[in-house]
């Protein structure tokens, strides 16, 4: 669908080339690594951020970084080639591989951050991305909405994530996950442990879309097929995985942690194994697999045995190989028959023989065959399902079911569409695959099957290291093989074939009673496009009451609660006395008093608007007098600009606007006049009280002293702000540009 | 409504107002003045031009469009900041330079605090001048 008639232009493109280049050389400096953390080392590089709030910017390399870290650069590498293939000519190209390179830079930042804070920002970035990269087709409802959704539910859940961490941080004194893992179970005994586990576990189960939030996951399937294969197959969906992994030793080994994560990891395999089944485009399919596979990494985390553990990081490299492959793969699809409808493709083997290779092999790993990764995946999560200490029949029925619904899914993804017969209704004109896009499906299933063969290459490279590093490295991992003998998992193992190639073979049937059912079930997508509407329906109200767009109902209510907040503060605080001693007035103070009082007064009773305008200015200018008679000419001389403009300004825009008092009944004057007399009192109670105290002079001897020395300027105000307080200045600046363009923009807007 | 006082007098006013505002910038440092201030008086000069002559008048008289000069004035106070990167201080710190400067002599100042409240200057030029401009071509 997406990109198939806009192939022109060449396809190795700066764009192109530079991620792909960058992301193989990461995943090369990645694989430096390999040496010293199969040896069980771990590598920390740290750099102080923001000292004064004990963050960090540090990374850690431990057995689960890195193995993270190769699959996110490595993957990388493969679909940032496919993309240059399949989106070649796409008029926005450049800012996809942008974007796309700039998600596996955040992804990379948050396997490897050490300190809590820099994980989170880094995890945020990977929601800011890959709401970029979800919306890359802006300019279709569905892409937008699909978007927007995974970014509200994740933005939701890294909030509730950002507050978690800051309770670990106060509980424990420090952000650093290595002080972290060295105190032990500081956390686990601490009264908040379960706020700081619900407020972690519901980052983590919004990012790795566990059922009851899963249903951004699926939706998120618009984006461009590169998209999907890496960031909802391999990388960031996994990022709440790697998170519970990471934070297993600080908060799990509770009956808590053992139950929650056994319970929605279930419920979230099985609920998505079936729902796989369900789906005729493939790529909803596999969508729904990738959450079986969330649901299943998610339920081993739940123990701390090392041979479910050892399933969980076996089976997070197998999924990782055979989804991303078959992601590709389908996009393969799509790209060269132009659909992705299970019932419109059949017999694509003819045309595209290496792909029909790749898929296979891939969906044979999926499906759990020997002798491939899968097979040994599989195996382990039976003897890990077995050895949980929840209840083993209950989990190990879960995989089961699950696994053979995966196995049908396989079947339906990667056989179908190949070696179907075509009774077609329309006949395909698919053309062969390009090379460029060829390549990952190829090297990702053929790593499925290598590693099959060879386990150990896995097993002490980063398998080992990584349980060691979940579970300290006392624990015993589990040995990967392919043959084990014949035991509990093989005979379970067996039970998946069967009940396997039975679902593929009733699929149809199974998928019109899931259809049937689909209609009566709760539906989540819906029910979320209704709590949308409920939030925006409520914002309509409250803005409605707000916001009548009468200007002086602003004025009133914004002033009234100043004078609300102010006078029931002080009230309450002070009981209103205010130390007050007439002073001893000169004329010339009479006269600015005098200046000022009449001002207000013609502004208040006055029914021309010129002459309030007037009456106005004539305030103003008495302040201005104050600030002279008081030496401070600088604001003196501003105060008088700003008054004199203020009056052009209202000079100007006075032509179009109505009368002061149209109806002359003057029914809100006295209501007026009497809030702008409260202000006045409080404001000045507020003054006496202020002045009242003894003042710090502190800072102004401090800028007397230093302004000349240091800035070489006698006019303080002015040194402060183009010097000492540049800063400042920049963002007030800033923020006046942004003010004067959004008002430019209103009046133009209006006119046009 | 035209009137020949007014824009005989303002045409006198607003080289005048313009030779002030500039003034007011420079001697900003150690007397009052500075870049808010003269850019107010600048904007001054601009907006009675504009009552007098009318927007378009006044428009061409600024020559750059009055967004892209607050645009601009952002830009060179950034530039201020960035600058003492350059001298290897931190961002925002004030670099001097002292022109012809002897044992008892300071010289000519030359600062990048100088060239900061410049920026200040054209972004309170500017942006009042954008929002007055449209304003009066909107009624």
């Amino acid at each position: 669908m997406a990109a198939r008639s806009e192939q022109t232009g060449p396809w190795l493109r700066p764009a192109g080339v530079i991620p792909v280049l960058l992301a193989g050389s990461l995943f090369l400096a990645f694989a430096q690594a390999l040496g010293p953390v199969g040896a069980g080392d771990v590598l920390r590089y740290a750099q102080p951020w923001v000292p004064s709030l004990g963050i960090s910017l540090s990374f850690l390399i431990d057995g689960l970084s890195l193995t993270f870290a190769l699959l996110i650069s490595g993957i990388g590498t493969l679909v940032f080639l496919y993309a240059s293939k399949y989106l070649q000519g796409h008029s926005q190209f450049a800012r996809f591989m942008l974007f796309l390179t700039l998600f596996m830079l955040s992804m990379l930042g948050l396997v490897t951050a050490d300190n809590l804070l820099t994980l989170f920002v880094f995890w945020e970035l990977t929601t800011i991305t890959s709401y970029l990269l979800i919306g890359f087709d802006h300019a279709t409802a569905k892409g937008r909405r699909s978007a927007l959704q995974a970014l509200l539910l994740t933005g939701a859940g890294g909030l509730a994530l950002l507050a978690g961490f800051i309770l670990i941080g106060a509980v424990a004194g420090t952000f650093e996950l290595s002080e972290l893992r060295a105190q032990g179970q500081v956390l686990q005994d601490h009264t908040l442990y379960l706020p700081i586990l619900m407020l972690v576990l519901a980052g983590t189960f919004t990012k790795s879309a566990q059922f009851p939030l899963h249903f951004w996951l699926p939706n998120a399937m618009a984006a461009p097929t590169p998209v999907s294969a890496y960031l909802h197959s391999a990388t960031m969906v996994k990022a709440g995985v790697y998170l519970m992994a990471r934070m297993h030793p600080n908060l799990g080994s509770t009956d808590v942690w053992l139950w929650t994560l056994t319970i929605f990891g279930a419920v979230t395999a099985v609920f998505a194994s079936v729902m796989a089944l369900k789906q005729s485009d493939l790529k909803q399919a596999l969508a729904y697999t990738t959450l079986m596979a969330l649901g299943t990494l998610t339920l081993f985390l739940a123990t701390d045995i090392g041979y479910a553990l050892t399933a969980a990081m076996t089976f997070l490299i197998v999924h990782s190989f055979y989804k991303a492959a078959l992601f590709l793969v389908v996009g393969i699809i799509d790209h060269s028959t132009g659909t992705r409808e299970v019932h419109l493709l059949g017999g694509l083997a003819r045309f595209m023989p290496v792909t029909t290779f790749a898929a296979a092999l891939a969906a044979l790993s999926m499906a759990g065959f020997p002798p491939f990764l899968g097979f040994i995946g599989k195996e382990l999560k039976y003897a890990g399902a077995l050895a949980v200490q929840s209840e083993p029949i209950l989990v190990a029925g879960a995989m089961l079911l699950a696994n053979a619904m995966m196995l049908a899914v396989a079947g339906i993804v990667s056989f179908s569409p190949f070696w179907r017969r075509p009774h077609l209704a329309e006949p395909l004109k698919p053309h062969a695959p390009h090379w460029a896009m060829v390549v990952g499906p190829v090297v990702l299933a053929a790593c499925g099957a290598l590693f099959g063969i060879f386990p150990d290459l896995l097993a002490y490279t980063l398998v080992n290291p990584g349980v060691a590093a979940i579970l300290g490295p006392d624990v015993k991992p589990a040995e990967l093989k392919l043959w084990a003998g014949v035991n509990m998992p093989l005979v379970l193992s067996i039970a998946t074939f069967a009940l396997g190639l039975l679902t593929y073979n009733i699929r149809h049937g199974i998928r019109a009673w899931l259809t049937a059912m689909g209609e009566r079930a709760p539906n989540f997508d819906r029910g979320w496009d209704r709590v949308l509407d409920g939030l925006k329906a409520l914002a309509a109200w409250q803005t409605r009451l707000v916001q009548g767009g009468v200007l002086r109902h602003y004025l009133f209510i914004t002033f009234a609660t100043l004078f609300v907040g102010v006078a029931g503060t002080l009230l309450a605080r002070t009981g209103l006395a205010a130390p007050f001693e007439w002073p001893a007035l000169l004329v010339k103070h009479w006269v600015v008093i005098a200046l000022i009082v009449a001002g207000a007064i013609l502004t208040l009773v006055t029914s021309s608007r010129v002459a309030a305008i007037a009456g106005l200015g004539a305030v103003g200018i008495g302040v201005a007098l104050i600030f002279i008679i008081f030496g401070a000419p600088d604001v003196a001389i501003t105060q008088l600009l700003v008054e004199t403009l203020i009056v052009v300004l209202f000079a100007v825009a006075a032509l179009k606007l109505p009368f002061l008092d149209p109806t002359g009944q003057k029914t809100h004057r006295p209501l007026d006049a009497t809030l702008a007399v409260g202000i006045g009192a409080v404001v000045t109670i507020v003054m006496l009280m202020v002045t009242d105290g003894p003042i710090d002079r502190r800072l102004t001897t401090f800028f007397e002293e230093a302004a000349w020395p240091e800035a070489f300027g006698r006019n303080i105000v002015n040194v402060i702000l183009v010097d000492f307080r540049a800063l400042d200045t920049f963002g007030e600046i800033a923020v006046v540009v942004i003010a004067a363009l959004g008002a430019f923009a209103l009046l133009k807007g209006r006119r046009a | 409504m035209k009137s020949v006082i007014l824009i005989a007098a303002t045409r006198l006013l607003l080289a005048l107002l313009l030779v002030f505002s500039i003034f007011m910038l420079l001697r900003g440092h150690n007397t009052p003045g500075g870049g808010f201030i003269g850019g107010l008086i600048g904007a001054t000069g601009f907006v009675m031009h504009a009552i007098a002559c009318g927007a378009a008048e006044a428009r061409r008289a600024l020559r750059a469009p009055p967004e892209r000069v607050a645009m601009a004035g952002l830009g060179i106070a950034l530039f201020a900041g960035v600058m003492a990167v350059f001298f290897g201080d931190q961002f925002f710190v004030g670099q001097w330079l002292f022109i012809g400067g002897t044992e008892t002599e300071k010289g000519l100042p030359i600062s990048s605090v100088l060239v900061f409240d410049v920026g200040v200057y054209l972004v309170v030029l500017g942006s009042i001048l954008s929002l007055t401009f449209a304003l009066e071509e909107s009624v």
